[in-house]
């Protein structure tokens, strides 16, 4: 019992570090990116070529992940995304779409369509008791991390110059302009740093969640999930939300397999329904 | 006062007639359509396919297109429909027109059930539930395999004689026609739905919603009544899925199907209901033709096409469609007419 809430702790802190890039994307910048679970999963990918073809440490391809993926989405938010940061919804719908289609094809090119497994080191395998309480020493890092991570990033957004010159950006952008905050190299920054994290939760995914090219499609719902119920206003929010849902899908397939994602799916319309702007959101929509 | 008054009535429902009246380009369209059962008789499965995605996309044309709902699980009714026409085929008649309307039905009261959900929010939580709800239905589907045969699909469904005289055939001939007719009948349908004030009304919605409501268009009534329109077409086009090839894979649910009945509109250009039909036209040609070259990686051109739509512009892209013969004319004589451009 307690080993399936820390299971689902693990598995929710894991699903935060993926999301939390998207609910700055969507939430802050109002900028629909269904594309966010294509960074990831370049993340998940850069590990594996790095452990697999060239041999080098897991602790690594964390930090190489990272970086590869903000580069490549610093790259692309200057030369695409940025052109339709005032476009309709439905414009960054299909260009997303586009970009997620793109991503799955060339990764079944390059690396070929079967399950990517990675060979965590010696020391994060297997598992030990406390208390009876079975832990996964993987599981344990990932929550170390994200923890850590976590922290980091609510003070980042809160204490630093940084966090509040893009909180004035996305409240108004031309204000924020006037008074000299440069709007557009801020969200560029912010962009690439939230594809950085979704490479590294790829990176520390790759073991736990499987890696294969359908992977921005099958955890695109549960980044949704998280942005959407979380709301968009904080880190916490988002946090809470991953939390909650990494604990629900753990213990809902351990215990009811037979229904399946059916729980998680009905939880969001049902909460969607009641609060459309997300359990901890502001209520003036954007 | 008066006099203007009776003069604006009598020009607005000049307008709606002009909408009104058939152009030589929809004419011609439909003449060819019917031509291709004898021109084209070794192409008739391929000609269905893309009957089928014209309907599909023609109703997503009159929630986007018209009412202005981003759709990312349409997908949901199309696969509904496939599989009521599949299970009402398997356990009970075989009769496709009778599978089509039970179908239409259902999905249609679906549609109106979760045409609610769509009513709050905004955009972003409206792409969610219709997500989230065609992704419940790929569950069900997937879970429930002693309805609906779970990831291996429904098999045994065994079609009867059209109306018990027109007998499915194994080139796809009667299937060609029937969908076809189906098709047009329903299009015919959306066209007088469209073009009627209640039509007009939409766009306004679409257009601005709260002006509408000042003055004095309710939204509410009027996104559900398109939604579960929509829906019903939606599941009637998956019906026809079924129908035509004897079998319902959980595919019909996937999401792929929602992204490119999305490519598809975008292609052929939304708001005007041809642009499901010619965008059809040309995805699934352009499909055909992609996998020929690439069997396995043809989802990359499609994203490429997609991110070049957008960068190009979705307006420039459907702007072809002033070419045809007539459109242009019939805008310039109007100057009243509400421009088309979403």
């Amino acid at each position: 019992m307690l080993t399936i809430l820390f299971d689902g702790i693990a598995y929710g802190m894991l699903l935060f570090i993926l999301a939390c890039g998207l609910s700055i994307t969507l939430g802050l910048m109002n900028f629909v990116n269904l594309a966010h679970g294509a960074f990831a999963m370049a993340g998940g990918y850069v590990t594996v070529i790095m452990m697999n073809r060239y041999g080098l440490s897991f602790y690594w391809c964390l930090p190489a992940s990272f970086f590869i993926c903000a580069l490549i989405g610093g790259v692309l938010e200057r030369t695409l995304y940025r052109r339709l940061y005032g476009a309709s919804h439905l414009d960054q719908v299909l260009f997303s779409i586009g970009l997620v289609f793109m991503s799955i094809a060339a990764v079944d090119y390059f690396m070929g369509g079967q399950q990517q497994l990675i060979n965590l080191p010696a020391e994060l395998k297997g598992r030990f008791d406390v208390l009876g309480v079975g832990i996964g020493r993987y599981r344990l890092f990932i929550i170390a991390i994200c923890a850590v991570l976590a922290i980091i990033l609510q003070l980042a957004l809160t204490k630093t110059r940084f966090g509040s010159q893009l909180r004035a950006a996305v409240d108004d952008g031309r204000v924020a302009r006037g008074l000299g905050v440069k709007v557009s190299a801020i969200f560029a920054l912010t962009f690439a740093l939230g594809s950085g994290l979704a490479g590294l939760g790829g990176a520390l995914g790759a073991d736990m969640l499987g890696l294969d090219p359908s992977f921005p499609l099958k955890f695109l719902i549960y980044f949704m999930i998280v942005v959407t119920v979380g709301g968009t206003s904080s880190i916490t929010g988002p946090f809470i939300a991953a939390l909650l849902l990494g604990i629900a899908d753990v213990g809902g397939k351990y215990y009811v397999p037979q229904l399946g994602a059916f729980i998680i799916y009905a939880v969001m319309i049902a909460v969607l329904i009641l609060k459309p702007h997300g359990l901890f959101g502001r209520e003036s929509g954007r | 006062m008066s006099e203007t008054l009776a003069h604006t009535a009598q020009s607005a429902s000049e307008i709606l007639r002009r909408r009104e009246r058939w152009q030589i380009w929809e004419v011609a369209l439909w003449i060819i359509a019917f031509a291709a059962i004898f021109v084209l008789p070794s192409h008739m499965l391929i000609l269905t396919e893309i009957a089928i995605l014209a309907l599909f996309a023609l109703s997503l044309d009159l929630i986007l297109g018209y009412a202005g709902i981003v759709s990312l699980g349409h997908t949901a009714f199309f696969g509904l429909g496939a599989y009521v026409a599949g299970i009402l085929a398997r356990d009970y008649t075989g009769e496709p027109v009778t599978g089509l309307l039970v179908a239409g039905l259902v999905t249609g009261a679906f549609g109106f059930l979760s045409s609610f959900l769509v009513l709050r929010g905004s955009d972003l939580t409206r792409l969610m539930t219709t997500f989230g709800v065609a992704m419940l239905l790929a569950e069900v589907a997937n879970q429930a395999a002693w309805l609906t045969g779970g990831a291996d699909g429904l098999s045994g469904v065994m079609m009867t004689p059209i109306l018990g005289l027109f007998e499915f055939d194994l080139w796809g001939r009667t299937g060609y026609i029937y969908v076809l007719l189906v098709l047009m009948i329903l299009a015919f349908i959306a066209r007088r739905i469209v073009n009627s004030p209640y039509g007009l009304s939409l766009k306004a919605i679409k257009r601005n919603s709260r002006r509408a409501s000042m003055l004095g268009i309710s939204p509410t009534r009027r996104i559900v009544v398109i939604y579960s329109i929509a829906a019903a077409y939606a599941g009637m086009a998956g019906a026809l899925l079924t129908q035509t090839t004897s079998f319902v894979s959980p595919d019909v649910l996937a999401f792929h199907r929602s992204a490119d009945v999305l490519l598809v509109l975008v292609i052929g250009g939304t708001g005007y209901l041809y642009g499901g039909i010619f965008g059809a036209i040309v995805f699934t040609l352009l499909r055909d033709w992609l996998s020929v070259i690439t069997p396995q990686y043809w989802m990359f051109w499609i994203g490429l096409i997609l991110i070049a739509i957008v960068m190009i512009g979705r307006e420039r892209v459907a702007g072809w469609r002033n070419l045809l013969p007539g459109q242009r004319k019939s805008r310039k004589a109007a100057p009243l007419a509400v421009e088309d451009a979403p």
